[in-house]
């Protein structure tokens, strides 16, 4: 097939492009760096158009917010023949044209509308979360903004955001550039953010001016990946845990998610994808805390517990016909898209596995298990995890996580709190020597460490019931046991793997079925959705009896990518940093020793000495697993 | 409310006074769409909202698009300060402005229309509503107008909201699909990709009611009333210091002298042509003429007698952007925020060079980055009040 190509010249160069790429993308593509604050390269229709399959693309109501709003006017070129400037983020190349990129005229303008930024903008870059990744700040250095002739605020024009909100908004350093407004609508489809007002009354906003955490806002993060300043940021809990760890009747305990290992280099000039998994342990046990474990025993116990209630729903539901099993079974381990569900699809809860996340399950176990074997007083932990996720600090104070008599988790720092916290204690993480992770904790499995891109808790899901239900190593399936269907980022995906023979019930589910007999020859089919507008796909084909009603587990995450795209992760975040991640969590996978969940020795141990009536017995119930509400 | 109590002053003969609507629609339904186009062509009618883009060429663009449906979108959303021709036209001669809008709907392969309203003329709504069953009844609007198969066409009245922006047709599309009022991107064009995304023609009210006209008396005729470069007629709105504000129908190349005189303005310090975001002309440039490229005109002429402080004048103006700018691009939002606390300031406390160094140099990226028409002509108004009239300030040589 021919390719129908445009060679346009930009600053001289001959560029060659497919029609319709716009200026921006074709300077880019030929190293001509043309600045931008309002488009994103998430944000551009070409990301979100390969984001989606072909016969997902956005509806023709989210149509509109699909186009960039070429509202910073920073990305203007001169068009030969053409008066004015153009904002090349909005120019298609559809015929031949000459541009140029940088003239006098342009540098003015640019300069003048950082200026005019500015003009608005209240607070100290020194004092901002975002000093150092801040897009306006770079640019006010790369175009020598030191004037300020149209003036600086010498108060605030907005008031701070009120205690409480997980998902802070400082509207003084707001440029409205509305990428999070379009994160939230075209990504998340959670509509949490709107413009709203005209002329100098223009704002963005939650609903009717609410604070967020009034707002029906899932805490997912993606808007504060997306801001190129400091108006968006997380609650910032790393004064409370410097608090703990220097009080010297406190037991500090860490566990450390695989998505922020991989990520946090990134906020130390590691080029993307490089894990420090281990040189984490050190850092975190110089920054004082007594313990650290991993969180992918927890991911491991979690496929342990899930696995087991897919099994069980499977069976009541194919062999004693209870319509009270829902299927398919949702994954549950992402606390935006529980609480995405709670309020849009309140009719879908049944389907959630009531399996808690890995980080709640560490939380509970800790406090329980862990105590109990060191003779702690669980009064005295203090649990803190490192996730690569804002909803962790909500999911962490929902009152339910508390059954073991104590909060689960007390504190959820993301992935860039810890890293400022790394910094603050003079840790140079890239330059640390490697840590083992503490017991009773430590081992992990390559399911569990994978569980951080999108598939993963699905294919560590599999390789964990394929084996049980079969008896036959897993690898005599897919080679390597890397089992290849699920992974990827489309946003919705299919898989399915029809089982040919059963095995006996391993002695661990002896209490859930009798047998698997009426497994054979089952084609087990799993689904797979990440970014809560491909869940709202999901949910309707199911609702509509399409092809994803037929699944019998599908794995949601809230955030795209899965949580390695987290919205606690460093900034900046594309689809290349976000692939880079991925690589790395499949490769430590690919290098552990044990690659499933049920082959984790510290998980068979505490199957053998705490929860000894096995996965989804009344004590893991009580511990492990939790239960849904609808929110309005 | 009784509509005819409020018509306004005209001050001259209107030529739409004796065209039948009925005919221009039925002349049309006789045509090939080519034709149509054609003849609107062939008379150089250009757009009356302001930006004067020939109106034959936006048709035949439309016409040549593959989309399906398209849509005809009647622009009533008058709002530039000193503006209320459209008002006259939509109180005593609506069925012509429906009657444009078939006939465009003929023309392009359009079935369905939108009258966009705004929201200060929604008094008018039951008078168009009636006008617009008048029109059904003659068959004007309907199905197989004029006996021809392939032209069916109606129209529906949509509210505008009060939004001085929507008044830009890319916002006005964005108001009518539900969503705030915030210019697009201007590729595609709506001709493109308009309403719903399908293939819209926006047209202005005054444009769509000289169409029928143009039908029945010819094109000759329209292109005989002004120049050779811009021909026609266009109605002006007259408000301000003189004795006979009103409404006024002047050809292409009237001096603005000669309206003045007409309209009983004695000794005026300025006009204001072109509504808040047009020029302010001193007495030394009233020779000028209503032509697009000498001066252009959105219908609208303000005049300013001798007791008139101009910087407040520009100060109103500028205030009116800043509430009225859509709040999407920054040189339009800020700019015209931080133009207006100058504006404020330079009034008691004059202006030096720095300043307006300053202040001319914003005027300019509000002017070539803003991303619609109205951050790009809202610094016109102050600016040429600054050229003319500096000497009002103090301190000011």
């Amino acid at each position: 097939m021919d390719v129908q190509t445009i060679t346009i010249t930009i600053d001289g160069k001959a560029v060659t492009v497919a029609p319709g790429t716009t200026v921006l993308e074709a300077a880019r593509s030929a190293g001509i760096h043309i600045p931008t604050l309002c488009h994103h390269d998430d944000l551009c229709s070409e990301a979100l158009y390969s984001q989606t399959s072909e016969s997902d693309r956005p509806a023709h109501e989210e149509a509109g917010m699909l186009a960039t709003p070429s509202s910073c006017r920073l990305c203007l070129v001169e068009v030969e023949g053409l008066a004015k400037l153009h904002a090349s983020c909005a120019l298609p190349i559809h015929n031949a044209m000459t541009i140029h990129t940088s003239s006098t005229a342009i540098r003015h303008a640019r300069r003048d509308i950082l200026e005019l930024m500015m003009s608005e903008h209240y607070g100290d870059c020194f004092a901002c979360a975002r000093n150092g990744t801040c897009e306006l700040q770079q640019l006010c250095a790369d175009y020598g903004v030191t004037s300020e002739r149209f003036g600086r605020p010498q108060a605030p024009l907005f008031p701070m955001a009120a205690p409480g909100n997980i998902i802070v908004r400082d509207m003084n350093k707001c440029i409205l550039c509305r990428r999070c407004v379009r994160m939230c609508a075209l990504y998340q489809g959670v509509y949490a953010l709107t413009t709203e007002g005209r002329g100098d009354h223009s704002r963005i906003s939650a609903f009717m001016g609410k604070e967020m955490k009034d707002a029906i806002c899932i805490n997912c993060g993606q808007c504060i990946n997306r801001c190129p300043t400091g108006a968006l940021s997380e609650r910032d809990d790393t004064e409370a845990v410097w608090h703990a760890i220097e009080d010297p009747d406190k037991i500090v305990v860490i566990q450390t998610a695989p998505a922020p290992r991989a990520a946090i280099g990134e906020a130390f000039g590691c080029t993307p994808g490089t894990a420090l998994t281990y040189q984490l342990n050190t850092a975190l046990k110089r920054a004082g805390f007594d313990k650290v474990f991993d969180t992918t025993f927890s991911a491991d116990l979690t496929i342990m517990e899930e696995g087991a209630e897919l099994l069980s729903r499977l069976y009541k539901g194919v062999v004693l016909k209870d319509n009270g099993a829902r299927l398919p079974q949702f994954t549950s381990c992402s606390p935006g898209w529980i609480k995405f569900i709670e309020h849009f699809h309140p009719d879908f809860l049944p389907n959630l596995s009531s399996a808690k996340s890995p980080q709640q399950m560490m939380g509970a176990v800790i406090k329980t298990y862990f105590a109990e074997k060191n003779g702690w007083d669980p009064s005295k932990i203090v649990s803190v995890s490192l996730m690569p996720c804002t909803a962790k600090k909500f999911e962490a104070a929902r009152p339910e996580m508390d059954s073991s008599g104590f909060r689960d988790v007390d504190f959820a720092l993301t992935t860039r709190e810890l890293a400022r916290m790394l910094k603050q204690a003079g840790i140079e993480l890239p330059k640390l020597e490697e840590t083992p992770f503490d017991d009773p904790f430590g081992v992990s499995s390559g399911s569990g460490v994978i569980f951080g891109a999108s598939g993963g808790v699905m294919e560590a899901a599999l390789r964990t019931v394929l084996e049980l239900v079969t008896g036959e190593k897993v690898e005599n399936l897919f080679d390597k046991a890397d089992i290849k269907p699920v992974r990827g980022f489309d946003g919705v995906r299919m898989a399915e793997v029809t089982i040919d023979k059963v095995g006996p019930v391993p002695a661990l589910l002896a209490h859930l079925v009798p047998d698997f007999e009426w497994l054979k020859g089952v084609t087990l089919r799993v689904g797979l959705a990440h970014g809560t507008i491909n869940a709202v796909r999901v949910l309707k084909d199911i609702q509509e009896g399409g092809p994803l009603s037929t699944c019998h587990f599908i794995e949601f995450m809230a955030c795209p990518g899965g949580c390695l795209g987290g919205g606690g992760q460093p900034i900046p975040t594309d689809r290349d940093i976000r692939n880079a991640r991925a690589k790395a969590l499949y490769s430590e996978d690919a290098n552990d020793v044990v690659r499933k969940s049920h082959e984790n020795e510290d998980v068979l141990r505490i199957y053998r000495d705490f929860f000894t009536e096995g996965p989804l017995s009344r004590k893991s119930h009580e511990l492990l697993h939790t239960h849904y509400k609808e929110r309005v | 409310m009784d509509v005819k109590s409020v018509r306004g002053f005209v001050g001259n003969k209107l030529s739409f006074s004796d065209v039948s609507a009925s005919e221009g629609v039925k002349m049309a339904a006789a045509m090939a769409p080519e034709d149509v186009v054609a003849i609107v062509t062939a008379s150089g009618l250009k757009g009356r909202g302001g930006a004067g883009f020939p109106t034959g060429k936006k048709w035949e663009y439309a016409f040549g698009q593959e989309g399906h449906p398209k849509y005809i979108i009647g622009n009533a959303d008058e709002g530039e300060p000193g503006t209320f021709k459209d008002r006259l036209i939509l109180t005593d001669f609506p069925e012509l402005v429906f009657a444009g809008m078939a006939i465009a709907g003929r023309a392009v392969g359009a079935e369905f229309g939108i009258l966009y309203l705004r929201a200060e003329y929604g008094w008018l709504r039951q008078h168009l509503e009636a006008a617009m069953a008048r029109c059904r009844e003659k068959g004007l609007l309907g199905k197989a107008i004029g006996g021809a198969k392939d032209f069916s066409f109606d129209i529906s009245i949509r509210m505008g909201s009060g939004a001085y922006i929507c008044g830009e047709e890319t916002a006005l599309l964005e108001s009518l699909e539900g969503r705030r009022g915030d210019a697009r991107n201007r590729i595609p064009f709506p001709v493109q990709a308009g309403y719903l995304g399908k293939p819209t023609v926006v047209n202005n009210v005054e444009t769509l009611a000289w169409v029928p006209c143009i039908l029945v008396k010819g094109p000759s005729w329209f292109a005989g009333m002004g120049t050779r470069k811009a021909p026609g007629a266009w109605l002006f709105s007259v408000s301000g210091d003189c004795k006979r504000p009103g409404i006024y129908e002047y050809p292409f190349g009237t001096s603005l002298r000669q309206i003045l005189a007409d309209v009983g303005a004695d000794n005026p310090k300025a006009v204001q042509v072109g509504g808040a975001s047009g020029n302010c002309v001193p007495p030394s440039e009233f020779d000028r003429t209503m032509t697009p490229g000498d001066l252009a005109t959105g219908g609208s002429i303000i005049v300013f007698g001798p007791g008139q402080d101009m910087f407040a004048v520009a100060e109103n103006f500028q205030h009116f952007f800043a509430d009225e700018s859509c709040g999407q691009c920054i040189p339009c939002r800020v700019g015209n925020q931080r133009l207006l606390e100058a504006i404020a300031s330079m009034r008691p406390n004059g202006l030096d060079k720095e300043g307006e160094r300053t202040v001319r140099q914003l005027a300019q990226t509000m002017t070539v980055a803003s991303k619609c028409g109205l951050g790009q002509m809202s610094p016109r108004a102050f600016l040429s009040i600054l050229n003319n009239f500096a000497g009002e300030l103090p301190g000011h040589a």
